[in-house]
């Protein structure tokens, strides 16, 4: 909704549980809005509909869930060689191969860390909220807009199945979101030929190209990071989760200050680009940080870069057998530590 | 006199003029300027999108004067399907070897065809991949020695020669669908004839348009290009017969 809201009038997709809520509530809605709705033959098929369409200015997107978004990675590098924008959702499954279909955290590292070939990363944004959801996919797309950088929301399971309330708003564009005048436009083109295209040959264009990305990504860094920072002030144990982990986690630090523990929380938004200056400012006088994830242990990995100093406990489980964590499981871990 | 005369040749406005990267003896060239011919014929090439494809033809935006989108290997239908949907007034065209098209991208041209997008596909069969240096290709003949069928095309162990445009031709969506060759004058009159045709076609709206063109690799062959040339006709239409498979089109 909040994609179709912000002018996402292209969708193309395949079907992969748990994620196909969202291919069928936009080939409902999209032809309706004058878009278009293709079900393509493959997820590689689908993201390559999306670089056309994206290289056309469009704003459009594609969704899938883990296995399918590893068959995306080969399009998803070309975008990012080729610096076309657009959306992609992760409905993320559990585990390696198939896999299951528990609500799980497990794509962390494909998504932050680029996932397919050439050393490139995307914005990944981690909504914690059917609202965020909502409101995410706007910001994936203003985002994605402005730095040429493919956009991923990575959800799972709660997030992309369960009933919530939800606000509904009108997109509003940034006033500063420069015109696509690199992309092919919809008239003829009696200018400047456009070439949109990733191959680079030249001597040092390809190394001048990824100092460019690089340069964009220390930009977001600096400018783009967003996160959630709940009872921060006075902590001394300092709660890091991301995403539906994240609402255990507030539960669970709910708990604990009503037991008179002095426990903050930071919930990374944006999880590339990472919000490591936030965390080192808000852990400056606490004790210890504690990470929570919905997988074995992959966030906590930048977590742990951007604290070299500070003491970083992990605890996580991808569920199984149906089973999310528990706010009380959590809070054993918070006692455990907040005593230690 | 002087001032009576008329240029009847030349390079099609739709071509830089410049020189480009192909072997001697390759058709890249000649298949190049007839697609940039049929442009000119129906003055199109500044509402034109190319999708330039993995493999020789992957230069083809340092060689023809319009907007080009470069399509991962084997993608390009898929990135043309999503170029036109979003600009269908523009006419959009993929030009694809046969190593892109007809192994790695099969998935993508059949359904792109299924679907009946309103598209022009030039696929260019040399019976070998060429960019990396002249392996067995899906349209490799029975008994060809490349470097990864050194003994030869073995069609017990390897399979036989991918007929894409019968192919393509027996799918519903498809609305057109013809092989053409380029070795000799009458051939390539044939092939400029078609190619006007595959592109009259999107043009038209009256949908997907598939040309299969006959190509060399002398220098993957291994052979002269008069030697290459003279294959085609010997080994590769017997095998690949050259006619229209399908037109649909009502133009």
């Amino acid at each position: 909704m909040g994609a179709l809201e912000a002018g996402c009038r292209y969708y193309f997709g395949y079907p992969i549980t748990p994620q196909s809520d969202v291919p069928e509530y936009i080939a409902r809605h999209l032809p309706a809005l004058g878009g278009q709705f293709i079900q393509a033959e493959s997820e590689i098929a689908s993201i390559n509909m999306l670089l056309g369409a994206a290289a056309c200015g469009a704003r459009a997107m594609t969704s899938s869930s883990s296995p399918g978004i590893s068959l995306k990675q080969e399009g998803i590098s070309y975008m990012a060689g080729s610096e076309c924008p657009g959306l992609i959702v992760n409905v993320c499954r559990s585990g390696p191969g198939l896999g299951g279909i528990d609500a799980s955290q497990a794509d962390y590292f494909q998504a932050v860390k680029g996932g397919g070939h050439g050393g490139y990363h995307i914005i990944v944004l981690a909504p914690d909220s059917v609202q965020e959801m909502y409101d995410l996919a706007m910001l994936a797309f203003d985002l994605s807009d402005r730095y040429r950088i493919p956009a991923m929301l990575l959800a799972d399971a709660v997030i992309g199945q369960m009933k919530e309330g939800l606000v509904a708003h009108k997109y509003v564009p940034p006033a500063d979101l420069a015109e696509k005048t690199w992309a092919l436009t919809e008239k003829c083109n009696s200018g400047k030929r456009k070439v949109v295209k990733s191959l680079r040959l030249g001597d040092g264009e390809m190394e001048a190209h990824n100092n460019n990305l690089h340069a964009r990504y220390a930009e977001m860094a600096q400018r783009e990071v967003r996160y959630e920072g709940l009872h921060l002030d006075d902590a001394e144990l300092v709660l890091t989760a991301f995403g539906s982990c994240a609402r255990i986690a507030k539960t669970a630090l709910r708990l604990a200050r009503e037991q008179g523990m002095k426990v903050g929380m930071l919930r990374p938004v944006t999880l590339f680009p990472f919000p490591a200056a936030p965390l080192r400012e808000h852990c400056a006088t606490a004790r210890k940080v504690l990470c929570f994830e919905l997988n074995n242990g992959q966030m906590v990995d930048d977590v742990r870069l951007a604290l070299p100093d500070k003491e970083v406990a992990f605890y996580g489980r991808a569920p199984g057998a149906g089973s999310l964590p528990t706010p009380e499981e959590f809070l054993a871990q918070i006692r455990t530590h907040y005593e230690a | 006199m002087n001032t009576q005369m008329k240029q009847v040749f030349s390079r099609p406005d739709s071509l830089k003029d410049v020189q480009t990267h192909f072997c001697p003896g390759c058709q890249h060239g000649t298949i190049h300027r007839l697609v940039a011919e049929a442009m000119d014929h129906f003055a199109i090439k500044d509402k034109t999108i190319g999708i330039a494809s993995v493999g020789c033809s992957v230069f083809l935006y340092d060689y023809f004067d319009i907007d080009v989108i470069e399509a991962p290997h084997g993608r390009a239908p898929a990135v043309a399907t999503g170029a036109k949907r979003v600009h269908p007034e523009r006419v959009v065209f993929a030009y694809q070897g046969d190593g892109d098209l007809a192994a790695i991208g099969t998935s993508e041209i059949i359904h792109a065809a299924n679907r009946g997008e309103q598209l022009t596909i030039i696929f260019v069969n040399n019976t070998t991949y060429g960019m990396t240096g002249g392996q067995m290709a899906p349209t490799t003949l029975p008994g060809q020695v490349t470097s990864t069928s050194p003994t030869g095309r073995d069609v017990a162990s390897q399979g036989y020669p991918m007929k894409m445009a019968e192919l393509i031709g027996s799918l519903d969506g498809c609305s057109y669908s013809a092989r053409v060759a380029v070795d000799s004058p009458k051939h390539v009159i044939q092939a400029a004839k078609a190619m006007r045709k595959a592109f009259e076609v999107q043009i038209n709206g009256a949908g997907f348009a598939f040309l299969e063109v006959l190509s060399t690799c002398p220098t993957n062959w291994g052979m002269s290009p008069l030697a290459a040339n003279k294959r085609v006709g010997e080994e590769m239409i017997p095998y690949f017969p050259l006619g229209t498979y399908k037109d649909n089109s009502a133009v």
